[in-house]
């Protein structure tokens, strides 16, 4: 097992679902709370990245990222000077990729509320982030968790976005995913086996928690 | 019911988590060189690390595998690489002439070769070149000659020996040479074209045989490193290049059937100063 990798690909997940969470709840409940024209359009691209391949993704990030690009330099304003070959560039990627498995999940969560529940709160006097904090994420909270875990459990085990922006490189961008197939081509097939097996367990859990949790949420 | 503070906690947890940095304050942290490594020096690269990392103990070695190309690709877009052992001497020089590495760090590590390989149950005797073009032979691995100068080389043989026409079709591509090693090995590919460094290799060794291909079927394949310009000052960068250079590490070499060039940039022996040359 190569816990170096190991490492890398639980912070990756972190940073990842953390980063959903703080940016994916509210483009969600806007998605899910408002009506505009123009909705259909960011509502594809946010699922855009679950049909793109990607290595799509991941070119169009290296492209848009270069230091003399705009996108490149506003990145370097905050302190990420480059995209490619760093740990900050793989969680770019990785968050862009595992959007819809987050804004997603989160979107029906919010769209599930009883809207005439958030209205009573708002006649009730309360203001509307104790109505939001009080009513909505209380009914939201199976939907949201679902999200959140599923994009952590697809994070890590993300390959082609972090291969294609990361690279290979040893304790700062060689996750798990990409130990195994270094290890493939090195023919160390028992190597390659362990982390492939400790994945699918892994994996097997969180999918197995995210069903119970949905049915938690239906019996509700 | 739903129970508020599992949120703070999760949120707490996930925050906590995705910012710590393990050992990063720590004093005694040995000093780490990035090498990218063609593919072919795989095998030898290991044997290397641990005779290399025995003498330096302060220093660590984290070695990148890959096609030549590719690194070269990925350094002129600022990949954090130390030093670069390329598979041709093209790749570096370009480098150099592009600014991004040292001049005079350039040297030939090596001559490679190419064999071919087969697993140990497969019908074909290698006995003549002719058998590749068996229809035994349904898939035959290569690197892939865009971007590995081993997909070259072999691209190279085979239509010096009249065989590229005839098994175009049944060519498979590795993205290097280890990956084409491994198509065959895992007996996806009937045969391969790959860097004798492999075929040496316990791990190929166990599960197939070879043979060399004539070396005047294909362009020597000189392989070539250079340190990058933003390594260029740090000693253990230096050491590394000097070891390779030394008995030592080009024993390390010849055991993985690489020629190794009598004239490479530095003689042995020539004391350590510290400083980089030139």
């Amino acid at each position: 097992m190569d816990w170096t990798a190991a490492w890398v690909t639980l912070r990756l997940a972190l940073w990842t679902t953390g980063i959903l969470c703080v940016l994916g709840l509210p483009l969600a409940y806007w998605l899910a709370t408002t009506r505009f024209p123009g909705r259909g359009v960011i509502e594809a691209l946010v699922t855009l990245p679950l049909v793109l391949p990607p290595t799509v993704v991941g070119f169009y990030l290296l492209v848009a990222t270069a230091p003399e690009r705009p996108i490149g330099q506003m990145l370097a304003a905050i302190g990420i000077d480059r995209v490619a070959f760093t740990f900050p560039g793989i969680v770019l990627g990785s968050v862009l990729f595992n959007l819809p498995f987050a804004v997603r999940p989160f979107t029906a969560a919010f769209q599930s509320v009883e809207r005439r529940l958030v209205e009573a709160a708002w006649c009730l006097g309360v203001s509307r982030w104790r109505a939001f904090t009080g009513v909505v994420l209380p009914l939201a909270w199976p939907g949201i968790l679902t999200g959140l875990v599923l994009s952590f459990a697809h994070s890590l085990g993300e390959f082609g976005v972090v291969l294609m922006v990361g690279g290979n490189i040893p304790g700062v961008t060689r996750t798990l995913s990409i130990a195994i197939y270094d290890e493939v081509q090195a023919l160390n097939y028992a190597a390659a086996d362990r982390m492939a097996l400790a994945l699918v367990g892994f994996a097997l859990g969180v999918l197995t928690l995210v069903y119970l949790l949905e049915r938690k949420g239906l019996r509700r | 019911m739903w129970k508020r503070p599992w949120l703070e906690v999760l949120i707490g947890l996930l925050l906590v988590l995705g910012g710590c940095r393990p050992q990063e304050t720590s004093p005694v942290r040995p000093l780490e060189v990035q090498v990218a490594a063609a593919a072919d020096l795989r095998y030898a690269f290991e044997t290397l690390r641990e005779r290399f990392e025995a003498a330096y103990p302060n220093i660590r070695l984290k070695i990148s595998y890959g096609s030549s190309g590719q690194f070269f690709a990925q350094l002129r877009n600022g990949a954090p690489f130390d030093l670069y052992f390329s598979a041709d001497a093209d790749y570096p020089r370009r480098l150099i002439a592009e600014g991004l590495a040292v001049d005079s760090s350039f040297f030939l590590y090596a001559v490679g070769q190419l064999v071919v390989w087969v697993p140990l149950d497969s019908p074909l005797e290698l006995a003549s070149w002719d058998e590749l073009a068996e229809p035994a032979v349904r898939r035959l691995a290569l690197a892939n000659p865009r971007h590995a100068p081993y997909g070259r080389a072999a691209v190279a043989a085979l239509q010096v020996l009249g065989l590229h026409e005839r098994v175009r079709d049944r060519l498979v591509l590795g993205e290097n040479v280890a990956q084409a090693a491994q198509f065959v090995a895992s007996g996806a590919a009937d045969a391969g074209i790959i860097a004798l460094s492999l075929a040496l290799a316990p791990e190929m060794q166990r599960r197939g045989r070879y043979r060399l291909l004539p070396s005047d079927a294909y362009p020597p394949i000189k392989q070539g490193a250079v340190v990058l310009r933003r390594a260029a000052i740090r000693p253990e960068v230096w050491a590394l290049w000097r070891f390779v250079q030394q008995p030592e590490g080009r024993a390390v070499l010849r055991r993985y059937g690489f020629f190794i060039p009598d004239s490479t940039a530095h003689a042995d022996g020539k004391p350590w100063t510290g400083l980089p040359p030139g």
